[in-house]
């Protein structure tokens, strides 16, 4: 088998998209007949920068598969310290593990080492680049709560100009047929121009709208809430006044359709208020679930250890 | 006309005719420095004419840029990622034997710097600057490592 790697979501197509979430789906109903299937494998998880989230799922799903896990989770704690190029730490790594999993903070340091890997490299986020794992995740929790990625009107809401999940999971849900969005944002976190221009290009319906209220919420088979960034903004002020823009609580949810699940890439601030989680539309720690299966199911399809049967 | 002098004609300065090489013409007024730099003409031995803000019916003004030397010797992906629009005139014994259209180059390897901060080569100067074609009607070039977008100034 040629050599895979993930770097974007679009790496997939749609078919292997569907194949991948199969297996994910398949090993969230059966995890026995998934326990033993990678053992004597090693993930490798190279973190040039802290994620705790990402890491651990990475490992997690590793350990369910029955493999081991090696790897650090700071440059500090890497010869990237010592000014190795990343190249050559791939090089190295290659030697000591079956996959890898690299998060940098550097856009395009996963395809560099990909370049000069041995073994299959998945992007676990470069910068504000990609992050196809959370992406596929997103897809998982939507096709597994509402059974379907096509026929959806997909809400997404709050910082849509740097978050980059949105903009990832726009580009990969546009490939499914009859998708249609409501952007909610600020004006002054509205969608790049680009990714409206690939909105247009295909005829995907969508509509930019300020308020989430019950006629923006109407309809909808997703909302897909996100934090504003701190670290996006110059000045504190422009944060403060963002960053309480949407919230999320019980009286609003009450005029949310009955059938809208409630997704967020996490961790969340204010956006969500806590007394949403016990309501049943609220999805976001089922979505971290989806995050252990899906890259379950990477691992063993860049490992080509995937049955044939799903 | 001499091969090395040159003269007024009417309003035209002419630089003497060349036996064989290559006419860059209809160069954007202006940037026909530009081109001598992407093309690194400075390193060729042969003789190089640059002729600047020349009277062009098409354009108004133009820079024309004469190099003797064998078109072979030329990057025309350079040129044509630069500025496709620019007339390559292949010429032997005075004559114009040839026409070459210039296209954009599917990649460029090493012509223009990544100016995103965050991006990989910006720490890792051994990597090679590549930029890959990813729209060629809107002529836009995208970072093979981080996608930061390019889009050759020249033709703007």
């Amino acid at each position: 088998m040629a050599l895979r790697h993930l770097m974007s979501p679009l790496d997939l197509t749609v078919d292997e998209t569907t194949r991948l979430l199969d297996l994910a789906y398949d090993m969230e109903l059966h995890p026995e007949t998934y326990a033993h299937i990678c053992e004597g494998k090693r993930l490798a998880t190279l973190f040039f920068e802290p994620s705790t989230r990402t890491r651990l799922s990475f490992e997690a799903a590793m350990m369910n598969l029955g493999g081991k896990v090696l790897g650090f989770s700071s440059a500090d704690s890497s010869s990237a310290a010592k000014g190795e190029t990343v190249g050559d730490t791939m090089r190295i790594v290659s030697c000591y593990a079956d996959i890898c999993a690299m998060r940098h903070p550097k856009e395009g340091a996963p395809l560099v080492a990909s370049m000069r890997s041995m073994v299959p490299v998945i992007n676990a986020g470069d910068g504000g680049h990609q992050h196809p794992t959370q992406t596929l995740t997103d897809l998982l929790t939507i096709r597994s709560l509402k059974g379907r990625l096509d026929h959806l009107k997909v809400g997404l809401c709050g910082d849509l100009k740097f978050g980059r999940t949105v903009h990832s999971l726009i580009s990969a849900l546009s490939r499914w047929e009859d998708i249609s969005f409501v952007l909610i944002s600020p004006e002054e976190l509205k969608v790049p121009g680009y990714v409206r221009e690939a909105l247009n290009a295909k005829n995907i319906p969508y509509t930019e709208v300020v308020k989430l209220d019950e006629d923006t919420m109407a309809g909808l088979d997703v909302l897909y809430m996100t934090r504003v960034q701190k670290e996006r903004f110059f000045n504190e002020e422009d944060y403060v006044r963002m960053k309480d823009f949407y919230i999320l609580d019980r009286e609003k949810m009450k005029l949310a359709p009955k059938d809208m699940y409630v997704l967020h890439p996490l961790p969340r601030v204010n956006e969500i208020s806590v007394e949403v989680d016990d309501d049943p539309r609220a999805a976001y720690f089922y979505q971290a679930q989806c995050g252990v299966y899906v890259r379950m199911a990477l691992i063993l399809t860049l490992l080509g250890m995937a049955p044939e049967h799903i | 006309m001499s091969n090395t002098g040159s003269k007024r004609e009417g309003s035209t300065l002419n630089i003497g005719a060349l036996r064989e090489g290559v006419v860059l013409d209809h160069i954007r007024a202006g940037y026909a420095m530009t081109i001598y730099k992407y093309l690194k003409l400075d390193k060729l031995e042969c003789t190089v004419a640059i002729i600047k803000n020349a009277q062009s019916n098409k354009m108004g003004r133009k820079d024309i840029i004469k190099i003797e030397a064998p078109v072979e010797t030329l990057d025309l992906d350079v040129l044509g990622f630069v500025d496709h629009n620019i007339t390559v005139n292949v010429i032997k014994n005075n004559e114009i034997v040839e026409k070459r259209a210039l296209k954009l180059p599917k990649q460029v390897v090493n012509i223009i710097r990544c100016k995103n901060p965050r991006c990989i080569t910006s720490v890792e100067s051994a990597l090679d600057q590549v930029f890959v074609l990813a729209d060629e009607e809107k002529e836009i070039y995208r970072c093979r490592y981080c996608e930061e977008m390019y889009h050759p100034k020249i033709r703007k």
